[in-house]
């Protein structure tokens, strides 16, 4: 690939990351639940695929789009992870299932 | 010809990061989680497909253009996915937060009972 | 213009740090740890580390989240006063002992790689990793997958005497929700697939039988979360032969190896390729089960049998 190319296809990647990271700093300070915070892991997985698939070509390795894959896999991985860590802790008690309430608003 | 095709990749790449940079937007601004998901999936999903169309004219072969596109929609399957384990998880976490004012559950982070 | 986006990944590494060491409470650091995770993975891309990339996107991030998020219910919400002043100054002692010694590294860094490059072509492999791996430093591996094993016993040996033989408990406390169930059955075929994709490409590019056992026993998680799969009985003899697969196939192959090659772990002429292949298969089931079932935990009685 042209030297050119690469280096803007590097700049790329870098506009995203550092607009993701604007997006996380924003997130994690904004308080709100933890389920806000996931889904900023969730945005890294998202925006991490997109510099992966821009990496490829720019470092001429194809193989990164196996890393770029597996990122996919795994970030869905933690969310059912997150989703299978609610619930009441060992032992205690479990909440009674129902309606769910009101939503709160933050 | 090859500069088209450059050209051709550069502007979808950019919009690409527009769509991001927008779904990023909506995640920090929104006010309730649920919406904020919607904001990831939906724009964030448009940003990808868009990055992938503009880097396949630059896939070394068509193997690897095709596992760009294998990426795209494993993304889109997952993102899909996720968007439901995590809108559940907002639920439970409500119903979780009134047990505990009720006093029914104990809240976690108390440790083993 | 690779400067810039190592910076800039640089800077996204030093705060994802510093948000997982500021977070207030352990679950937000946790879900900080995570992200840091990924960001490592890209890093060790960047390292040209592709192995290591797809191991640390797999266990750093993945499987760790698991067992950090279960882990982080039983620990009290805030460490007791002292113990954040000393863990800082232990952190920063060992980083500050670490750069200092990668930086004294006399230039060009001492390296066995052009070593293992004029080597690899008899292996028949072409994937350098792999062939230190399964080939120069075989006896790592197979002492790694023991120690695997170890661990495990470690683990079950954590349960109480009257459960012993029984099964784990569930990885949630409440029964899967139904988005979970529906994302295990739809993504699980696909991370099979990509796993037998990674054992079958390790010979000749990035990934093998860690990284294969690795997103093999993610979807095992992400089964068991989802509730398509319950936790097998400790006591099951198929489940302690899959376990054993791997460590026994490995060091029969090595004993056989003084009859075939005159060597413990030598690989018979010809054949090596075959037979590394078959070791490989063995030790990705053995690692995908045993990774499994370390994250689910001892065998517990509350679950009725």
């Amino acid at each position: 690939m042209a030297r050119r190319m690469a280096d803007l296809l590097f700049a790329a990647g870098t506009v995203l990351l550092l607009v993701t990271a604007a997006g996380l700093a924003a997130l994690w300070r904004a308080g709100g639940r933890d389920a806000d915070r996931m889904l900023a892991i969730q945005l890294l997985g998202s925006a991490g695929i997109a510099v992966l698939l821009l990496l490829a070509p720019a470092m001429g390795d194809a193989a990164i789009l196996d890393a770029a894959v597996l990122l996919a896999l795994l970030a869905a991985l933690a969310a059912c992870a997150y989703r299978a860590s609610i619930g009441a802790s060992a032992g205690a008690a479990r909440p009674a299932r129902g309606a769910p309430p009101e939503l709160r608003r933050p | 010809m090859s500069a088209l095709v450059n050209a051709f990749t550069l502007l979808c790449v950019a919009a690409g990061i527009a769509f991001y940079a927008a779904g990023t937007l909506g995640l920090v601004r929104l006010s309730d989680t649920l919406s904020r998901i919607h904001a990831l999936t939906k724009a964030d999903n448009l940003g990808l497909a868009l990055i992938v169309l503009g880097l396949l004219p630059q896939a070394a072969s068509l193997l690897d253009g095709a596992k760009m596109v294998a990426v795209w929609l494993l993304a889109q399957l997952a993102s899909g996915a996720v968007a439901q384990v995590m809108a559940e998880a907002v639920m439970a976490e409500a119903v979780m937060a009134e047990a505990v004012e009720v006093g029914v559950a104990s809240a976690p982070g108390d440790g083993p009972t | 213009m690779s400067l810039l986006f190592d910076a800039a990944l640089c800077l996204l590494l030093v705060a994802g740090a510093l948000g997982v060491v500021t977070a207030r409470g352990a679950r937000r650091a946790v879900l900080a740890f995570i992200g840091y995770g990924l960001l490592l993975g890209l890093a060790w891309v960047r390292l040209d580390g592709l192995d290591v990339a797809l191991t640390e996107i797999a266990i750093g991030s993945g499987i760790s989240g698991v067992v950090l998020l279960r882990a982080v219910r039983a620990v009290p919400e805030a460490p007791r006063p002292g113990t954040r002043p000393l863990a800082a100054l232990l952190s920063v002692g060992v980083a500050a002992a670490l750069s200092v010694m990668v930086l004294a590294l006399p230039e060009p860094a001492p390296t066995r790689a052009h070593d293992v490059a004029a080597a690899l072509p008899a292996t028949d492999l072409g994937n350098p990793v792999t062939g230190v791996l399964l080939v120069f430093r075989a006896l790592d591996t197979l002492l790694e997958k023991v120690v695997l094993l170890l661990a495990l016993v470690g683990v079950w040996a954590l349960s109480r005497d009257p459960s012993w033989s029984g099964r784990p408990a569930p990885l949630s406390s409440e029964p899967a929700s139904a988005p979970s169930a529906f994302l295990a059955r739809v993504l699980a075929p696909v991370g099979l697939l990509v796993g037998l994709y990674l054992l079958w490409v390790g010979a000749d590019a990035p990934g093998g039988a860690f990284q294969s056992g690795a997103v093999l026993a993610a979807m095992g998680l992400l089964l068991l979360m989802g509730g398509q799969i319950r936790p097998p009985r400790t006591s099951s003899p198929r489940l302690r032969l899959l376990l054993l697969a791997g460590p026994l196939g490995f060091l029969a192959v090595g004993f056989s190896g003084w009859a075939t090659a005159g060597v413990f772990l030598g690989y018979p002429p010809g054949w090596e390729k075959p037979v590394i292949i078959a070791v490989e298969v063995a030790i990705t089931i053995s690692i995908a089960v045993t990774l499994c079932l370390i994250v689910l935990g001892p065998p517990s009685a509350e679950e009725g049998t």
